[in-house]
């Protein structure tokens, strides 16, 4: 037995998924031979730190990291890159990769046809997804703190943050993508991306908004992921991160539901 | 192809019946244009004002007082025109071309009409070509509503910024022609698209960085690209500059014209 099985195996996953474990092995097995892709999707948000941070850096000096902290910019911006690469991650896995499945490889309608159930399905992929996510952000975390734009130890949490992050955009990714009719409607996927990852806090504080459109923005769960991130990765814990873990715990556990719902009703109709 | 067999007296030259395949892509184009306004136009808008008007208040207020436009959002503006160019470009040059060779096999049917290879290139590329032009017109136009542009030497920059689109077009086409499965457009994407994007001048002037990093950057056609159109709306263009960058991003739209005829040929005829 490989390392991969033997890994996927010792896993713990939820109850009333038994079965996702074997689910995980083979997307884990598939994988062996997409070791490309897999590299290369931790190298984006690294390129957006270094442009940002090194290269308009300079140009910007000092930023409000709210509260009166001012911080280099590029410590300003590195959790946000942290956050909004788990999300991005976790998105393609659960929407692109999943649609494939769905529709073209048919995988589900052979994986169903074993004693995996669709509650497995569900479970198995969003693990799946939450591993390489994982991946991704030890590995960012590591750069990060090798250039200096890492302030605390509490930045080690960071790695479950940016999971729940993960678990929060993968089960509400997969519930839509179990809406969608074609690969054109990814572009409406982008459309609800994009202005979360640009307007979410992520490159300037929120301060920058006029007062009256500031909830707005409050309202996105990138904006969640990002401010729990940054006050990890900055050391400035309060209780009001509990806040942040709730919105993205909530919306993960209903998604998730969602998501086992609409697979049932899609593949054992 | 056609050798011996008597039919090559009615076959037209190559290249000549390139509109042929350029109307099939046109066709196909009336059905899907919605979803491609969202990724080709509303994308750029939303880095422009996100990046131009919210970071802009961090940089103008920074550290050099700005760049030497007016304001932040008038530096990125002509960059963003360039960039959504390129990324428009190489969009549709890799998984519509790959669809076409392999999924669809559009080429094929081609090829078993009269059309050569010449046409079937030319005609996507001229397609490839009016998709940059619209996304970058309806970007310039918005850009000049925002007030980021405000010279009338944006009719000009449109064309720069196509002929950057077209410089990235036809080696993309040879590059996609290549390729057996769509894993080499992730490493394409990611290595190649994604830092020009970040690094080739668009965000900050490529002085910022580290010396043999800027040195990269000034070879890149994303460079020149965003250079000429950004040095055309802020007035600061020199027309020996200007044919400077003109005469490279050609270079690289007619050698990757050549190379993807021969990719194309290599894939499809023999």
């Amino acid at each position: 037995m490989s390392a991969v099985s033997t890994l996927a195996r010792a896993l713990p996953v939820p109850a009333g998924a038994g079965m996702a474990r074997a689910l995980v092995e083979r997307n884990a097995r598939a994988f062996r031979h997409g070791w490309v892709t897999l590299v290369s999707g931790l190298f984006e948000p690294l390129f957006y730190l270094f442009s940002l941070g090194v290269g308009l850096g300079a140009l910007i000096g000092d930023v409000d990291a709210g509260g009166g902290r001012m911080v280099d910019y590029a410590v300003y911006v590195a959790p946000a890159m942290m956050a909004a690469a788990a999300m991005n991650g976790a998105v393609f896995d659960s929407t692109f990769n999943l649609f494939f499945k769905l529709k073209y490889a048919k995988l589900y309608d052979s994986v169903l046809a074993t004693p995996l159930g669709p509650r497995d399905v569900a479970v198995g992929e969003i693990t799946w997804a939450l591993l390489r996510g994982l991946l991704y952000s030890t590995a960012f975390l590591v750069v990060a703190a090798a250039a200096g734009v890492v302030r605390s130890w509490w930045a080690v949490l960071a790695l479950p943050a940016a999971s729940l992050i993960g678990l929060a955009f993968a089960a509400v990714g997969m519930t839509v993508t179990t809406y969608l009719r074609s690969w054109q409607d990814f572009d409406y996927i982008q459309l609800a991306l994009l202005p979360m990852f640009l307007f979410s806090a992520t490159f300037y504080p929120l301060s920058t908004y006029d007062e009256s459109i500031r909830w707005v923005v409050q309202a996105t769960p990138l904006y969640h992921g990002v401010a729990m991130t940054r006050d990890l990765m900055l050391g400035d814990v309060s209780w009001g991160i509990l806040a942040h873990v709730a919105y993205l715990s909530v919306m993960g556990v209903v998604g998730l539901l969602l998501a086992a719902r609409r697979i049932e009703r899609l593949l054992l109709r | 192809m056609t050798t011996a067999t008597g039919t090559t007296a009615v076959q037209p030259r190559e290249g000549r019946m390139a509109r042929r395949a350029f109307a099939y892509w046109l066709t196909n184009y009336r059905r899907v244009w919605r979803g491609s306004l969202i990724s080709g136009f509303l994308g750029p808008l939303f880095f422009l004002v996100a990046m131009g008007f919210g970071l802009g208040t961090l940089i103008d207020d920074g550290a050099t007082g700005g760049l030497g436009t007016p304001g932040y959002v008038q530096f990125i503006a002509p960059g963003i025109l360039a960039a959504q160019a390129m990324q428009t470009a190489v969009g549709e040059s890799t998984f519509p071309v790959m669809g076409a060779l392999k999924w669809q096999r559009q080429y094929h049917a081609m090829l078993a009409a009269p059309l050569g290879i010449a046409d079937v290139v030319l005609g996507h590329v001229v397609f490839v070509t009016m998709r940059v032009a619209i996304t970058s017109v309806a970007f310039a136009v918005v850009a000049v509503v925002l007030g980021a542009i405000t010279s009338w030497w944006v009719l000009l920059a449109v064309p720069a910024a196509v002929l950057t689109g077209l410089a990235f077009t036809t080696p993309v086409f040879a590059f996609a022609a290549r390729q057996d499965d769509d894993s080499g457009f992730n490493v394409l994407f990611r290595f190649i698209v994604m830092p020009m994007f970040l690094f080739s001048g668009t965000f900050f002037p490529v002085e910022q960085l580290p010396g043999v990093l800027e040195a990269v950057a000034r070879v890149t056609p994303l460079w020149h690209g965003v250079e000429l159109c950004r040095s055309l709306v802020t007035g600061t263009a020199t027309a020996l500059g200007s044919l400077g960058h003109v005469a490279y991003l050609t270079a690289w739209a007619a050698g990757g014209l050549w190379l993807a005829f021969a990719s194309f040929r290599k894939r499809l005829v023999t």
